[in-house]
C-alpha cells in the first residue's frame, strides 16, 4: 500500500467517524427515495449506524488488506449478509438490496466532499468508496443466491423423499406410483424402497405405475429395466403400468427394447393381471385386501 | 478327488428336492467343489428340484453370479430345476446395476416360496387374508 492510499484511507475513516450521523441520515433518505423498501426508518437508521461504524473500523485497521475489505473482515461481512437477509425477509428483491447498498456511496462521497472539495483528492477517495461498496453489493447478492440455492436443495430432497411411496395394493402385490422424472438418484431410492417392501410384505408382484412420468427416454427406460431386473432377482415379478399412447410411441421410435418387461396400459389392468398371476380370486369377486 | 472336498455347506434332501444354501463368500475352489457335489447328488438321488438359499450372502460378485448361472445350467442338463431364494435387496440392486441379470436362473423371495414353486406344498396354505404372522408361523 502506498502513501497516497493510506492518506485516502485516513480521510475516509475520518469522514466515516466524524460525519457518521450525517452519512447515516443521508443513506436512509436515499434508500427510501430510490428503492421500495418495506423497513421502518428507525430500523434502517440502526442498520446504517452499525454498518458505517464497521466500515470505519475496517478501513482504520492497517492490517486489513485493501484487496477485499468486505470479504475478509469478518464482522463487516456478517453485517452485509445480515442486511441482505433482512431485506429478503421484508420482501425486497436482490436488485433493490444491491441498489440500497450502492446508495451508501453517494452518502459517503457527499460527506467527504464537504470536508474537502479538491477534485484531485476527491477522485481517489471516490475510487476507494466504489471498490469497497461494490464488493459489499456483490456480497449481498451472492448471499441471496446462496440462500436460494439452499432452499432449492432442501426442496429437492423433500421431493425425493415424498415422491416414492410403495403402496401395498393387494395381497402379495405392491405398487409404486412414480411421479415426475426418473433420474439416477430417484431410481436408487425407488429400488431400495421397493425391494425392502417386497421383502417385508413377502410380495410376489410389484407394479411400477408410470402414469405420472412425463417422458420416457433411453435413460429412464434403462432405469426402469434396472429396477425390474432387481425385482426379478428378488424372486418377484414386475409389471409396468400407465404406459400412455404417446410414451408407447416414443419407446417404439427410440427402439428401446422392453419386450422382456410385462407392461399394461393402466394400473387396473396390471392389478388384474397380477392377481391372476398370484393365483388369487379376482378383485371383483374377492373382498377387500384387509385382514378379515 | 471327492475326498478332498472341503464342503461346509450341507445339502439336504427333502423328497425330490435338494435344499442347500450359500453362507460365506465362495472362492474358486469351493465353488467347483460345491458344483461337483451338487451335480453328483442330483444325479444320484434323481432330484427334480434344487433350492439354493442365499439369504445370508451380503455380497455377490460377478464370480458368484456366474457360478449360480452355471449351477442352474448344469442342473437343468440333469433334469432338475434350480431356484435361488432369498436374495437381499442391496444385493439385488448391485447386481441390477452391474447388469448381472442371472439369466436363466429362477429366483424366489424366500425359501418357503421357493419350495412352493418346486411343488412342495408341505403345510396347507394359510387361510385367505391370513395375517403375516400366521402365514409365517
Amino acid at each position: 500500500m502506498n502513501a497516497s492510499d493510506a492518506a485516502v484511507r485516513d480521510r475516509l475513516t475520518r469522514a466515516l467517524r466524524e460525519r457518521g450521523d450525517e452519512i447515516a441520515d443521508r443513506w436512509v433518505q436515499l434508500q427510501r427515495e430510490r428503492a421500495a423498501i418495506d423497513i421502518g426508518e428507525s430500523e434502517l437508521r440502526e442498520e446504517a449506524d452499525s454498518l458505517i461504524l464497521l466500515l470505519g473500523g475496517a478501513l482504520n485497521n492497517n492490517e486489513q488488506s485493501m484487496a477485499s475489505v468486505v470479504g475478509t473482515h469478518g464482522d463487516l461481512r456478517d453485517a452485509v449478509m445480515e442486511l441482505s437477509l433482512r431485506r429478503e425477509r421484508s420482501g425486497a428483491d436482490p436488485t433493490a438490496t444491491s441498489l440500497a447498498i450502492l446508495a451508501l456511496k453517494d452518502a459517503v462521497l457527499e460527506a467527504v466532499e464537504r470536508d474537502n472539495s479538491d477534485p484531485r483528492e476527491l477522485f481517489p477517495a471516490a475510487l476507494m468508496i466504489n471498490r469497497l461498496l461494490d464488493e459489499a453489493a456483490a456480497l449481498s447478492f451472492s448471499a441471496y443466491v446462496e440462500r436460494r440455492e439452499e432452499i432449492i436443495q432442501r426442496q429437492s430432497r423433500q421431493l425425493l423423499e415424498m415422491s416414492t411411496p410403495v403402496v401395498h395394493l393387494w395381497r402379495q402385490i405392491l405398487a409404486v406410483p412414480l411421479i415426475g422424472t426418473l433420474d439416477t438418484a430417484r431410481t436408487q431410492v425407488v429400488m431400495e424402497n421397493l425391494l425392502q417392501s417386497i421383502q417385508t410384505h413377502e410380495a410376489r408382484v410389484a407394479i411400477i405405475d408410470i402414469t405420472g412420468v412425463p417422458t420416457v427416454d433411453t435413460a429412464v427406460a434403462q432405469h426402469l429395466m434396472q429396477t425390474v431386473n432387481a425385482v426379478r432377482l428378488m424372486g418377484a415379478d414386475c409389471f409396468i403400468s400407465g404406459v400412455r399412447p404417446s410414451i408407447a410411441q416414443t419407446i417404439a421410435q427410440l427402439g428401446i427394447d422392453l419386450s422382456t418387461i410385462l407392461t399394461r396400459a393402466t394400473l387396473a389392468d396390471a392389478l388384474a393381471a397380477a392377481v391372476e398371476m398370484t393365483g388369487q380370486e379376482s378383485p371383483t369377486t374377492a373382498g377387500a385386501p384387509t385382514n378379515r | 478327488m471327492t475326498s478332498s472336498r472341503p464342503m461346509d455347506v450341507p445339502i439336504i434332501r427333502l423328497g425330490d428336492v435338494l435344499v442347500t444354501g450359500l453362507i460365506n463368500e465362495l472362492d474358486d475352489k469351493a465353488a467347483t467343489a460345491f458344483a461337483e457335489e451338487l451335480t453328483e447328488r442330483i444325479a444320484a438321488e434323481r432330484a427334480k428340484g434344487v433350492l439354493i438359499d442365499i439369504s445370508r450372502l451380503e455380497i455377490i460378485d460377478s464370480f458368484v453370479a456366474r457360478t449360480l448361472t452355471e449351477l442352474s445350467t448344469m442342473a437343468r442338463l440333469l433334469g432338475a430345476r434350480v431356484i435361488v431364494a432369498g436374495m437381499r435387496p442391496p444385493v439385488a440392486i448391485t447386481l441390477a446395476e452391474l447388469g448381472l441379470q442371472l439369466t436363466g436362473v429362477e429366483t424366489a423371495l424366500n425359501a418357503e416360496q421357493g419350495m412352493a414353486a418346486l411343488g412342495w406344498h408341505h403345510a396347507p396354505r394359510p387361510p385367505e387374508g391370513g395375517t403375516r404372522s400366521e402365514a409365517l408361523g
